[in-house]
């Protein structure tokens, strides 16, 4: 079943005088509960798809559809409730917020959402337990190695039970052993929760997660295919 | 305790000197305004209290006009009868009648023109502090007794003592020539330069003998305790001449209209002063929240990208400018409150004050007036400011672009 659909994606960026195409009609359909990897070298628009999924940033033309939702037609409002109840992003460099134990980072959207306290409390720490952090629930990132903070990023992502995932770049600052320890986490998440996974990366160690890898280059589709 | 509560009270203190360089900043204005509005407050209670107190007393019966055109024809009919009524519906005041002309005082040396007030010796005291300011002599004792108690600065000009002779020369109410001659005394000495140089007093039968004023008066002047219960005796005092169009019933802000004038330009000048602190530590605040909401773009990009509406980081925001604000508003007001506590006991002077205050019918120790009013108006304005100031970087949250934010170093 298809949760994801994109049309027709454009979207220019213009620096000085020279206008940089990030997306060029890209087209895709993306099954519910899948893995994919987006691959491609920098500034092949990796991101600039993420992005526009996510709801991030505006297209220049093109639909994306997920679960029905017309993502481009929505308002900022819409948009960051979309966000907020159906998308996980997980970013390079985990972006938790600092004053705030791993427990409470994973809280923090939930709260936002409007769960009660003792919902939350369980949630968070089912869920901390789950990516392997049980017993670092009270610990601030800074006392977290960075592998710790992606996986807490990764929990904060998947708490809510989203329909998406989207990652950009998620091993980037990890060495390969921990890289590879949140690729099996994200595979035994999307497999355990049936979430769709959709990971920006240029690390060929991660594509070799992906059922499907899409290559990117110059904001155009060029390689999509299944892997075994 | 709530999650946004503990993330605002946290992010408050990421930064922990500015927070406290700010926090500084309020409670030391805060102090100040608590001292400062208190001292205000308690010198202008002092100002009304001492000029009612000496002479005007807190409530008068006149004629109608006589407040504005002190002519000896505009009288009160039977005023002792009148007085004795208020006495009995009014307990608790102190109420006693007076007549009053302009007349010429002569001494064997000097002339000159001053104010001759008749009063009644029993009650004088009561509404009046001038009977207890005596520098000599004594006060008057009999209502009709030919003696006068004068000034100490008129003693002097007039060149007369204790037991001297002095004549008044004036009109009388029916505009008969006036003439008396009376025996000084007692000198008061007020400390009021007007008082002492331009007042002398009579027995009220003596004075309604002499200027031919029958059983005609000029005021009922009535003192209360407190100016709270002004209001009160204004009205009951109202009731009693209910019916006598010619008489009219005036509060101390009606005879005295140039201490409220007075007050009001000292409050205009003084709020000007706190006006301009104020508006200094709302910009130390505005300061302090613009550099966090700066420094933290790309936290808040992220947590916009997670569906957090602009809305509820603006209201966090907020929310760490209001407990930033509680801080200095609590220990401001607790310092505040003990300066202005301590003072209020034991009374606030510095050198030069004894002769400002002459000026101002104040002593030369002011004791503060420790009230709720006085106690919150200053800080309370001080944490509306700094509110008001955490606006601007809250709504520049409205404005943020998640995908920019992110991108921000």
């Amino acid at each position: 079943m298809t949760a994801i659909k994109c049309v027709d994606l454009c979207k220019n960026y213009e620096q000085g005088d020279v206008v940089i195409k990030a997306l060029d009609h890209v087209s895709l359909d993306i099954d519910a509960g899948s893995f994919i990897c987006l691959s491609g070298p920098s500034g092949s628009g990796k991101t600039t798809l993420l992005n526009m999924i996510g709801g991030l940033d505006k297209l220049d033309s093109g639909e994306i559809d997920i679960d029905g939702q017309r993502v481009d037609q929505l308002g900022k409002g819409p948009l960051a409730d979309l966000r907020l109840h159906n998308i996980g992003f997980v970013f390079q460099s985990y972006n938790l917020i600092p004053v705030l134990s791993a427990r409470e980072n994973v809280e923090f959207v939930m709260q936002v959402q409007g769960m009660t306290a003792a919902e939350r409390r369980n949630k968070s720490l089912a869920i901390l337990k789950e990516v392997g952090l049980a017993g670092m629930e009270d610990r601030r990132p800074a006392e977290l190695s960075g592998g710790q903070q992606q996986r807490v990023a990764v929990a904060r992502a998947i708490v809510s039970q989203p329909k998406l995932v989207l990652a950009d770049e998620p091993t980037a600052n990890l060495d390969s052993n921990t890289a590879r320890q949140l690729m099996d986490l994200l595979r035994k998440l999307n497999q355990h929760h049936h979430v769709t996974f959709l990971i920006a990366t240029h690390d060929e160690q991660v594509m070799e997660y992906a059922e499907r890898l899409i290559k990117m280059q110059d904001g155009k589709v060029i390689n999509d295919q299944l892997q075994a | 305790m709530n999650l946004t509560l503990s993330l605002a009270w946290r992010n408050l203190w990421r930064h922990k000197r500015r927070t406290w360089l700010t926090v500084v900043a309020m409670i030391f204005s805060n102090v100040l305004l608590v001292f400062m509005i208190s001292i205000q407050f308690g010198s202008y209670q002092m100002m009304i209290d001492n000029t009612l107190a000496t002479f005007s007393g807190h409530v008068q019966i006149q004629h109608v006009g006589y407040n504005e055109n002190p002519k000896i024809r505009n009288s009160i009919p039977t005023i002792l009868p009148l007085s004795e009524q208020l006495r009995s519906v009014l307990p608790k005041a102190h109420i006693a009648a007076r007549a009053s002309v302009f007349a010429l005082v002569s001494s064997e040396k000097r002339s000159l023109g001053i104010q001759i007030i008749g009063v009644q010796p029993a009650f004088e005291a009561r509404v009046s502090t001038l009977p207890g300011l005596l520098q000599e002599g004594r006060f008057l004792k009999e209502m009709n007794a030919d003696e006068i108690v004068i000034g100490s600065t008129l003693a002097r000009n007039l060149k007369v003592s204790l037991g001297d002779e002095l004549t008044l020369l004036g009109s009388g109410r029916d505009g008969s020539f006036a003439a008396g001659v009376v025996i000084v005394s007692g000198i008061f000495a007020s400390g009021s330069n007007d008082l002492d140089r331009s007042l002398a007093e009579v027995p009220l039968g003596y004075f309604q003998e002499t200027f031919a004023m029958r059983n005609q008066g000029h005021t009922i002047v009535i003192a209360v305790d407190g100016l709270d219960q002004v209001a009160a005796t204004l009205s009951v005092a109202r009731e009693q001449i209910n019916g006598q169009s010619q008489l009219v019933a005036l509060d101390w802000n009606q005879l005295q209209p140039g201490l409220r004038q007075a007050i009001q330009a000292d409050l205009t000048s003084a709020w000007f002063m706190y006006g301009i602190l104020i508006i200094l530590v709302a910009f130390s605040v505005l300061n302090t929240q613009l550099m966090s909401v700066l420094e933290r773009t790309r936290e808040f990009g992220v947590i916009t990208a997670l569906g957090v509406k602009p809305r509820k980081l603006a209201s966090l925001v907020m929310l760490e400018a209001v407990l930033m604000a509680l801080i200095g508003l609590v220990i401001g007001l607790v310092l505040g409150w003990m300066l202005a506590y301590y003072l209020s006991i034991n009374g606030f002077s510095y050198p030069g004050m004894e002769q400002m205050g002459e000026k101002f019918n104040l002593p030369g120790v002011i004791y503060p007036s420790v009230s709720l009013l006085s106690m919150l108006l200053g800080p309370g304005l001080v944490f509306l400011f700094c509110i008001l100031a955490s606006i601007y970087p809250s709504l520049r949250l409205f404005r943020l672009q998640p995908v920019e934010a992110m991108r921000a170093v």
